[in-house]
């Protein structure tokens, strides 16, 4: 048996691989609000059956506090799932870097873009906008400030969804980007939603592109939300670009600089 | 203390006389100003506190008052020393009649300045007393059961609701935590009052409130006395009502407090001549309280690459050291912030990182140092985020820190889970006492990476001290060169709120804070 896995793997029946194909294994690590002691290791024992593990085992807890017990599990998962029915929703088009990217818009957009971006409403942290906006970028990959044929501005954190619509009416923004950084509470959604009714109100929602991100932002929770597009972690500056880009040609807005006449 | 790192003392001492300079330079300025959230500090610590039937704390009813009727620049404690010397009343009584409609302060009949100085003094001494006893109870309790030793374990709490707060607070100190911090809500930093009571909703974080400050500080004291170690209760001076909230935390026994006006302007937007003048009353307060405060400098290499830009972290720790100096507060409460915040990527990285730790330790040899984890490169990959957090710890034990912000496997994904937090100070005491002496042991190599390194950093951070001083700090922040953000002198939040002070304007609190040893 020298045969890679993947090729006896059945992808209509696909479970978690530890050193063997179809061996199912997982860890968990998890609390349970009960005393330290051996019921609680059963209770844990029990409790990773119930989630569908067969042979848990319980390689490490220990008190927190009074009352509450940590679990390192290790067990066999037995549901599997069919990869090949799988459908994610993607933002489509072409993925270009920084320097292709500003050729492209020279080339076939034939103007500049302009974008406007902000943490909103009570978001204070700046860590992902940042990292698409600014010069510097994030993890080598430089921002849109640093980008041909762009203009950006950047309004940081905390901006009213007011103030960044305005923004976007005095420079004619052919493209909205917000970052959300808080999910607690599902504040995001809040903040989000508030932003597309409020565009929606002005009549401006089909007069500019609207994407947003964050890490726990997905293309597809950005889409059920009124959103063009949804960008999470491991998206950069040249994937919300080309994304805008292509879009603004889509549109046909090649000539439509003002909001106007769009 | 013989430099490690073969520092040069000159280069040190030319560094903090620039800072000295630029800081004294602000100072005229901070002097001849006051503003909305100084005031309502003043009438605070005359003892008003409580609510109107809307909710308005009555603080912000008194000082919104005074500034309606075009009266700031005399002050709120003149205009409530006086209205004390012609109704008889308490600052209370006056606040609640001024929120009723029963009492405009400007039309009274109007005292001297030393008239209204002295019948400000029993509620004064009111205060003081209160605060005295805070005091004294903190150093009863470090003397009789004690504390943690340095670095001290440094975790924080942030579920939005303060009697749940409360459970993790006490799991954490149990855990082996010696402070506490409350995480405020997202949103509480551009608020223009204080909000009152015990509060359970919040973003990412609890509202500040004395209520909630005096529920946590009964929490940390039972805890503390279970476990006989002191466990001290962090919040955050900042935002529009850093004044405010250091009266708060001196009535209510805090012990450390974020405070730097650098960090308000900088990432919170706070215009700059506000922050800067609530700076100064809020550091007196902590000074005489016996308040760590921390500032925000680790920041910086949140959007500032942590390479290049190490030397504005040293700066703005040199000017913060010297604002400190000028509200009379102790070397030991000095907490100055940096942090681990390198690209894990960078060869060698560790040695530029352990370079800098010590450098700021030498450069501050009694400073209760602020050091913060890896935030800004952790991925949501837990277990290469522990080893981040465990290079962290080592360079903490290393070179002598002395608040260890606990860095967690799962930043980057949620607000701690009590598990997370457990797993966090395991890591950090499991270095902590493997490596206990590893900084009297270990020596730099004469002309190494580490040594070149921490040279090199002072050097240039001696050298934008010098541009500031001879730029002005305002300038300095326009031009963008702390954490690449630019902010204008007129722009930001909560300029409408301060003013030049008018000829009668007295503030009985700073002569009677900065007073101490």
């Amino acid at each position: 048996m020298t045969t890679c896995a993947t090729t006896q793997v059945d992808l209509t029946k696909v479970k978690p691989y530890g050193d063997a194909l179809n061996d199912g294994k997982v860890q968990l690590a998890f609390t349970l609000p009960v005393p330290y002691g051996e019921e609680a290791e059963e209770c844990a024992k029990q409790y990773a059956k119930k989630l569908g593990l067969e042979e848990p085992n319980v390689a490490y807890y220990c008190e927190l506090t009074t009352g509450y017990t940590f679990f390192n599990v290790y067990g066999n998962a037995t549901p599997t799932i069919d990869y090949t029915a799988i459908v994610v929703p993607k933002v489509e088009g072409d993925v270009l870097d920084r320097v292709a990217c500003g050729e492209w818009i020279g080339e076939n957009i034939g103007r500049d873009i302009t974008v406007v971006g902000a943490s909103i409403e009570s978001d204070a942290h700046t860590v992902g906008i940042d990292a698409i906006f600014q010069m510097k970028g994030f993890h080598g990959h430089f921002g849109l400030e640093r980008f041909k044929n762009v203009v950006p501005y950047n309004m940081g954190s905390q901006v009213p969804c007011e103030k960044l619509i305005a923004k976007a009416k005095e420079v004619n923004a052919d493209a909205i980007l917000v970052s959300q950084t808080v999910t607690q509470k599902d504040i995001h959604i809040m903040n989000l939603t508030k932003l597309v009714e409020l565009l929606e109100a002005e009549g401006l929602r089909d007069k500019v592109i609207l994407a947003c991100g964050g890490p726990r932002i997905s293309h597809e929770l950005a889409q059920e939300l009124g959103y063009d597009a949804g960008f999470g972690s491991g998206k950069y500056a040249e994937h919300v670009m080309s994304f805008v880009m292509q879009e603004v040609q889509k549109r046909g807005w090649e000539k439509k600089a003002n909001i106007a006449d769009r | 203390m013989t430099s490690k790192l073969n520092l040069d003392a000159k280069v040190v001492a030319s560094a903090r006389q620039h800072a000295a300079n630029i800081a004294h330079d602000m100072q005229d300025f901070i002097d001849r100003h006051t503003t909305v959230s100084t005031e309502r500090t003043i009438v605070r610590l005359l003892g008003v506190d409580g609510v109107d039937e809307v909710d308005n704390p009555l603080p912000n009813v008194l000082v919104d008052h005074i500034k309606e009727a075009g009266a700031l620049p005399t002050g709120a404690a003149y205009l409530i020393g006086n209205a004390i010397v012609q109704t008889g009343k308490t600052p209370q009584e006056i606040a609640e009649d001024v929120a009723a409609g029963k009492l405009e302060l400007t039309k009274l009949a109007t005292c001297s300045q030393e008239e209204a100085a002295e019948a400000l003094k029993p509620a004064i001494k009111a205060t003081f007393e209160r605060i005295d006893a805070q005091k004294a109870k903190r150093e009863e309790y470090l003397n009789t059961i004690g504390e943690g030793k340095e670095p001290y374990i440094y975790v924080i709490v942030a579920t939005g609701n303060i009697y749940e707060d409360v459970v993790q607070a006490q799991a954490a100190a149990r855990q082996g935590a010696d402070i506490i911090a409350v995480i405020r809500t997202t949103a509480q930093s551009l608020l223009d009052y204080v909000p009152y009571g015990a509060t359970t909703e919040g973003f990412g974080g609890t509202y500040a409130t004395q209520e909630n400050f005096r529920i946590m500080r009964k929490a940390l004291d039972e805890v503390g006395e279970e476990l006989g170690r002191y466990i001290r209760l962090c919040n955050y001076s900042s935002g529009m009502c850093m004044p405010e909230i250091a009266a708060m935390g001196a009535l209510e026994r805090l012990d450390v407090m974020l405070n730097d006006a650098i960090y308000g302007i900088l990432f919170r937007d706070i215009n700059m001549q506000r922050t800067l003048v609530d700076q100064f009353m809020s550091r007196v307060i902590i000074g005489y309280c016996g308040i760590i405060f921390n500032s925000g400098e680790d920041n910086y290499l949140t959007t500032d690459d942590a390479i290049e830009a190490a030397h504005t972290v040293t700066a703005s720790q040199f000017i913060n050291e010297q604002f400190a100096v000028l509200a009379n507060i102790p070397e030991e409460q000095m907490g100055l912030g940096h942090a681990f915040e390198m690209d894990p990527n960078t060869e060698d990285g560790f040695l530029l990182e352990l370079a800098q730790a010590q450098m700021a330790r030498e450069i501050f040899p009694k400073a209760r140092l602020k050091y913060m984890p890896p935030t800004k490169f952790m991925t949501g990959n837990i277990f290469k985020g522990h080893l981040q957090d465990a290079l962290f710890n080592l360079a903490t034990v290393w070179t002598n820190q002395s608040l260890l912000l606990t860095g967690m496997l799962t930043e980057a994904i949620h607000t701690p889970l009590m598990q997370d937090r457990y797993l966090a100070i395991e890591n950090a005491k499991y270095i902590f006492n493997n490596c206990r002496h590893i900084g009297e042991e270990m020596e730099f190599k004469q002309g190494g990476i580490c040594q070149t390194r921490a040279q090199e950093v002072l050097a240039k951070a001696d050298e934008l001290l010098a541009e500031v001083e001879s730029n002005g700090l305002f300038d300095t922040i326009e031009k963008g060169i702390f954490g690449g953000v630019k902010r204008p002198f007129d722009g930001g939040h909560g300029l409408e709120g301060v003013c030049t002070k008018g000829e009668n304007y007295f503030n009985p609190f700073i002569a009677l804070f900065m007073d101490h040893e």
